[in-house]
């Protein structure tokens, strides 16, 4: 769901976090309106209110466990994860994470990748976020979700600073629910 | 801090404990510090950045870059904290916008590290933050970039410091 349909309408924090995100036409590749966030990092202010926004949310709801998907969500996972209380789990690519591991295969628009997460992070009954700066089709979280389910531990909601028009409507990713604080700038054509 | 002639400080001992030691990764021989185990453990994660905290807060920090991608898990608490922008700095072709890179050399060849144009600006006071020095190529090659858009690297810091550290910065 989208934090302005969800008690945060109209909050003005929503809206600096919006015009702080940059969009780069045609990257990776022709064709994509990129998000970038690392405008809203150079933003101190709206830096702050994304985190404190999901802070507010989850500090009472006995969160043990924030985990962040390489590389963006580390940049706003630890910061969650420490006002919260609870420990940070990264999720990262293929053979980056040096002791045992656990891994989980999602689809790529062409072939696959792989998420992994040390195997003695989380435990069992522990109650998870997870954090990404953007959800477009879900495969990345839904990954992250399976390593989280294989473990025992309950993921109580994912969390996105954007959301692609697609998941509008869509309020839960394998049957969990999804918390997106804004939708992408510049699809209408305006930069 | 390792120099110091202070106390201590006993946080410090807290963290250390908590940094575990993997054998033999990436490969034989090295002993690798794994840092996720303090990033599992709230007071020594808090504690890790409060001491970075109380050394730079009233040293008018402007950038805190930090070095892809465990520079990325300490860097931005302490860039919120202290009221400064986060700046990542990136393996080759992450960022999205016009960029600036610096080579610097690995064992076997170069990489490159990635800063976005228009991210610092001349005159920004900032700090480099990644999780372990080593040779201090990649630290190097940080500040080599921050200073080619005028901005002043007031410090380094790390969580981890190897003993075999070989300063690698040359004046140009």
């Amino acid at each position: 769901m989208f934090a302005a349909e969800n008690g945060l309408k109209g909050d003005p924090r929503l809206e600096a976090i919006s015009a702080a995100i940059r969009v780069v036409p045609n990257f990776p590749k022709k064709g994509i309106m990129f998000q970038d966030i690392t405008t809203l990092l150079l933003d101190h202010k709206a830096f702050k209110h994304t985190i404190d926004i999901f802070v507010d949310r989850y500090k009472d709801m006995q969160i043990s466990v924030v985990a962040g998907v390489e590389a963006r969500g580390f940049m706003f996972g630890p910061s969650i994860a420490l006002a919260i209380g609870a420990k940070f789990v990264p999720l990262r690519k293929p053979g980056k994470l040096p002791g045992k591991v656990i891994s989980e295969s999602y689809e790529l628009e062409y072939g696959h990748d792989r998420l992994e997460m040390h195997v003695d992070a989380v435990e069992p009954r522990e109650r998870v976020i997870i954090i990404d700066d953007l959800v477009a089709t879900g495969g990345t979280l839904s990954a992250a979700i399976s390593l989280m389910e294989s473990q025992g531990a309950e993921v109580v909601e994912c969390a996105c600073v954007i959301g692609l028009p697609e998941v509008k409507g869509q309020h839960k990713l394998k049957g969990k629910p999804l918390y997106v604080l804004v939708e992408p700038s510049g699809l209408d054509g305006f930069c | 801090m390792s120099g110091n002639k202070e106390e201590v400080d006993p946080r410090i001992n807290g963290i250390k404990t908590k940094i575990r030691v993997v054998p033999d990764f990436p490969k034989k021989g090295i002993m690798f510090q794994d840092i996720t185990t303090v990033l599992l453990d709230p007071k020594a994660f808090k504690d890790t950045i409060d001491l970075f905290v109380e050394r730079y807060r009233d040293k008018n920090i402007s950038v805190v870059a930090g070095i892809e991608a465990r520079g990325f898990l300490f860097g931005p608490p302490i860039a919120l904290a202290i009221g400064a922008k986060f700046v990542p700095l990136r393996k080759p072709k992450k960022l999205p916008g016009e960029t600036i890179f610096e080579e610097y050399e690995l064992e076997y060849g170069n990489d490159r590290l990635e800063m976005h144009v228009g991210a610092v600006e001349a005159g920004d006071r900032a700090l480099v933050v990644d999780d372990l020095i080593a040779t201090g190529g990649t630290l190097c090659a940080a500040i080599n970039l921050l200073e080619r858009v005028g901005a002043e690297v007031v410090e380094c810091a790390c969580v981890i410091e190897l003993p075999e550290l070989k300063v690698c910065c040359r004046e140009i």
